[in-house]
């Protein structure tokens, strides 16, 4: 039996998809989180250079990853609104942008606690953590735009620009370890292989596995609000269940 | 050296947990609640609208 796919890119059609799909991913997100933990803290060994300090690992690489890639879905999403004039596309990149922009700062908060202990300074103005940085501005710029324009058309629009171009900043962050000489350490995990112990590697995994469903259950969640907000003269949301109570 | 140097490598657990886990999972916590608290509102904003055209 063939899907027409193109049926959930309806608002209406997607808004009952989401709210079932969303407690599927938290509960899922919420398992992962918690042997995730577990095998972090109680399973992986000590770093013989970095001690216990190395644990931050476990949050700090999924929040990085999870920040560059939410950011990049967006502006597909963003793109796909301003190529297409489809209206998820649009209504779902508004909604990725401030977990995107949670995920980089969390990503900066913990890269500074680890900064701390192993370089001596909370910040430095590294190639690598500038360009994370400037990734949290774009988060907020695309945030600060889009809410500045009343008429939600032309702010998705205006704002998919943003989030179009600010997406070079990625790889930039990406290759930075490469392209700059710079105090942050390079890619633990290559293609080529890795020499992390397999129980940090679980654990970081599944810490990866974890962000991704808490994101998107989020993500999902922040999406109906804003189909609500965006559809409130149309026929299907006056009746529904949850309006009509 | 400072107080909160000492103190990080003598505990080193704590600031880890503390620091990097309790804190992001407030932020989690938060951005649910945001989340939710937005839900609400739009709700609440479409029932008024629902009402006041029914008046109408």
């Amino acid at each position: 039996m063939a899907i027409n796919w193109f049926k959930y890119s309806a608002p209406s059609t997607f808004y009952a998809l989401a709210g079932k799909l969303i407690p599927w991913f938290a509960i899922s997100a919420a398992m992962m989180f918690a042997v995730g933990l577990y095998i972090g803290f109680f399973v992986a060994p000590v770093d013989y250079q970095q001690g216990e300090f190395y644990r931050i690992i476990f949050i700090h690489v999924p929040a990085s990853i999870l920040s560059m890639f939410l950011y990049l879905v967006m502006a597909v999403y963003a793109a796909l609104g301003l190529i297409f004039n489809t209206r998820l596309s649009a209504m779902m990149a508004t909604a990725i942008a401030p977990t995107g922009a949670l995920f980089a700062f969390i990503s900066l908060w913990t890269g500074a606690l680890w900064g701390k202990p192993m370089w001596g300074a909370w910040w430095v103005w590294d190639a690598r953590l500038t360009s994370e940085l400037i990734l949290l501005f774009l988060y907020l710029g695309y945030m600060a735009l889009h809410s500045s324009i009343d008429d939600p058309r032309r702010a998705d629009r205006a704002s998919a620009l943003l989030a179009i171009v600010g997406s070079v900043n990625v790889p930039i962050i990406y290759f930075s370890v490469k392209w700059w000489n710079t105090l942050h350490q390079g890619s633990t995990i290559k293609f080529s292989g890795t020499t992390m112990h397999v129980a940090m590697q679980q654990a970081m995994f599944i810490m990866l596995a974890a962000c991704w469903l808490y994101a998107i259950a989020v993500v999902l969640a922040r999406v109906r609000s804003v189909i609500l907000e965006r559809e409130r003269q149309t026929k299907w949301v006056a009746e529904l269940p949850e309006v009509r109570a | 050296m400072t107080g909160l140097d000492i103190w990080m490598r003598e505990n080193p657990l704590t600031y880890v947990w503390l620091g990097s886990y309790a804190f992001a999972l407030l932020i989690f916590v938060v951005e649910l609640v945001l989340v939710r608290h937005k839900r609400k509102l739009t709700l609440e904003q479409i029932r008024l609208l629902r009402e006041a055209g029914e008046e109408d």
